[in-house]
């Protein structure tokens, strides 16, 4: 079965990955025939897992100020600052839509 | 059928020449007493608004939800953010108690079942504002469900008479809070705070049993006073404390819901109720004029007091939840199941927490009734200022008057007094050790309630001057003396004769 253009796309603007290429699709279906093979277990009555450490305890934090005061360090990371803010695009910048963007996905 | 509330619209307005705001518009409030509003003269069949509420407090404590970031109002930008809240490889979230207790408090006070285990997931969306790219919060299982919150309306705008409304609580749950953005449209750039990213959030969602502007603006205010009073949150609109998004729609009584719009940029309560009734007058004229309504989300514009779409955000989100990896899930304790030998530090316990809620608006409110004999709206109005409880009791232990009587002047002439010059019952001028001195003297029949007036009026000036200076200054004793007053009656009559 194989996985469809709009999802191929929806993906893509979802997490602004880029299959890039037929071969970086094919390796998304393979992944996804590899974890199928969870379907083969019957799971009736068992309650599903979240990560392998869902059975710790969590810890709880007392309510102490102890971190912060760093802005210089977290600035350096910044492309463009203006007087200790970081500065980004007026708003988001939607993926182009598919008709519009050079993406091998076009011509599928 | 109509869900919970009664209040049944019509059109109130004329067809207009378009403007803004649906023509006509006043403050409507619903019909409280129940039942549908029959057709009007036009043969327009009514209308049922429907209004739910979702509500994000900040939690009031020292350090953010999962850092040790503190978190305070005004800061000098991203001065209080850390690694984490910055998003930076190789750090994790880490929960802070006191966030728990604050949420199992605010579920407590709301009658809401506390799940005893609870899930975090993550939230994926794209923001300058989110560092990390997702928000941690509580879709699955939050940490409290199905509550409800009672709350007071007058009806007809009359004090005497108050009504009590009750609006269920589906959800209370843990998120954080994300950074700041401030557009600075001149540059076309946004510029990025993360101060406030990673503070914790309670959001409290209310489900659609209100009709119109005034009962969420009474929903929310009873709400703040709850927070206020539990110390889970300090609920300050003007600080963001407190933010709510309101969820609006309209369909006639028997039919199914309509189409709901979500009205966000609502920053204080008065304008949440003006935004909730323009966006159900809105919604009426379109559909009355042939329209449909959009599934969008609309802000709420103070100055011209209507609601205006918000940039289409790139469609329906999908916001890909899934469970958050790196905190197992959270465990609350009560009595019975609080395990032997266990660090207390790393246990909340339910039952400890409710032992210790304070008294709650209402029922502070149904004890100053009893304990003064004051009536219930009084009670309302000294729970609505900050500071006036308190100055009212403290009248009270200072003077013979009866309470009863103590009120007329705390209501009538402080407050009005406070209310026309912008000032809180803690900037007030006199004090209650003045008021009460002077409320004595009249007590005791020293002075004229009318004279009583002109001294709180000189005393208003707050020159320092004691009531009884004052009254002895303007000659405002009552003659006691039986001598006096005859001579005084004679010589008026004797007056009177000469004519």
């Amino acid at each position: 079965q194989k996985v469809s253009v709009e999802v191929l796309d929806h993906l893509e603007h979802l997490a602004l990955v880029d299959f890039r290429d037929a071969e970086g699709v094919e390796r998304l279906q393979k992944a996804i025939q590899f974890a199928d093979q969870l379907h083969e277990v019957n799971t009736n009555g068992v309650e599903p897992m979240d990560s392998v450490l869902e059975d710790r305890c969590l810890y709880l934090r007392e309510d102490d100020v102890t971190e912060g005061n760093c802005t210089k360090e977290l600035l350096k990371n910044a492309r463009a600052k203006v007087e200790e803010y970081f500065v980004a695009p007026p708003g988001n910048i939607p993926l182009p839509k598919l008709e519009e963007r050079e993406t091998f996905l076009q011509g599928s | 059928a109509a869900r919970g509330c009664a209040g049944v619209w019509r059109r109130a307005c004329q067809r207009g020449a378009g403007g803004p705001a649906p023509r006509g518009q006043r403050d409507v409030s619903c019909n409280a007493r129940g039942g549908a509003v029959p057709a009007g003269k036009s043969g327009l069949a009514p209308w049922v608004p429907v209004v739910g509420l979702e509500i994000h407090a900040q939690i009031s404590s020292n350090s953010k939800l999962f850092s040790g970031s503190q978190v305070q109002f005004a800061a000098p930008p991203n001065s209080l953010v850390s690694f984490f809240d910055a998003s930076l490889p190789g750090t994790l979230p880490v929960l802070n108690r006191r966030c728990v207790e604050a949420a199992v408090m605010t579920g407590l006070a709301l009658n809401c079942s506390i799940n005893k285990k609870s899930l975090f997931d993550r939230k994926h969306y794209f923001y300058a504002d989110l560092p990390a790219g997702y928000q941690i919060t509580q879709q699955r299982v939050p940490i409290a469900v199905n509550g409800s919150l009672s709350y007071s309306l007058c009806i007809d705008n009359k004090m005497s008479q108050m009504v009590t409304k009750t609006v269920r609580i589906k959800q209370i749950q843990l998120e954080q809070d994300s950074g700041k953005s401030l557009h600075d449209d001149t540059r076309s750039q946004t510029l990025v705070d993360l101060n406030r990213a990673g503070v914790g959030l309670m959001e409290v969602v209310m489900e659609p049993d209100m009709c119109c502007g005034e009962e969420a603006a009474a929903a929310v205010r009873e709400l703040q006073l709850i927070l206020q009073t539990l110390g889970s949150s300090q609920a300050v609109m003007a600080e963001g404390q407190l933010r709510v998004d309101a969820n609006v729609s309209v369909h006639h009584p028997g039919e199914p819901y309509g189409v709901r719009t979500e009205v966000k940029n609502i920053n204080s309560i008065r304008f949440l109720a003006k935004a909730v009734d323009y966006e159900i007058q809105r919604q009426i004229e379109e559909l009355e004029n042939g329209g449909t309504i959009l599934n969008e989300t609309r802000a709420f514009d103070s100055k011209l007091g209507c609601t205006v779409p918000m940039r289409d955000k790139e469609g329906k989100q999908d916001y890909r939840f899934m469970p958050e990896p790196n905190l197992p899930p959270l465990i609350l304790y009560d009595a019975k199941s609080l395990p032997a030998n266990i660090n207390h530090q790393q246990v909340v316990n339910i039952d400890w927490i409710h032992e210790r809620l304070p008294d709650l608006p209402s029922v502070k409110r149904a004890k100053l009734v009893e304990r003064y004999g004051i009536l219930p709206e009084h009670s309302f109005t000294l729970l609505n200022e900050d500071g006036l409880t308190e100055f009212f009791e403290n009248v009270v232990k200072q003077t013979q008057m009866k309470p009863k009587k103590v009120i007329g002047w705390i209501l009538n002439d402080l407050l009005s007094y406070l209310k026309q010059h912008s000032l809180t019952v803690k900037e007030s001028p006199v004090s209650s050790c003045v008021l009460a001195d002077l409320l004595n003297l009249l007590e005791k029949k020293e002075i004229s309630s009318t004279a009583a007036k002109q001294v709180l009026a000189e005393l208003w000036k707050g020159e320092g001057k004691t009531p009884l200076e004052i009254v002895k200054e303007k000659k405002l004793e009552l003659i006691q003396d039986q001598k006096e007053l005859e001579q005084i009656c004679q010589a008026v009559i004797d007056g009177q004769e000469n004519e």
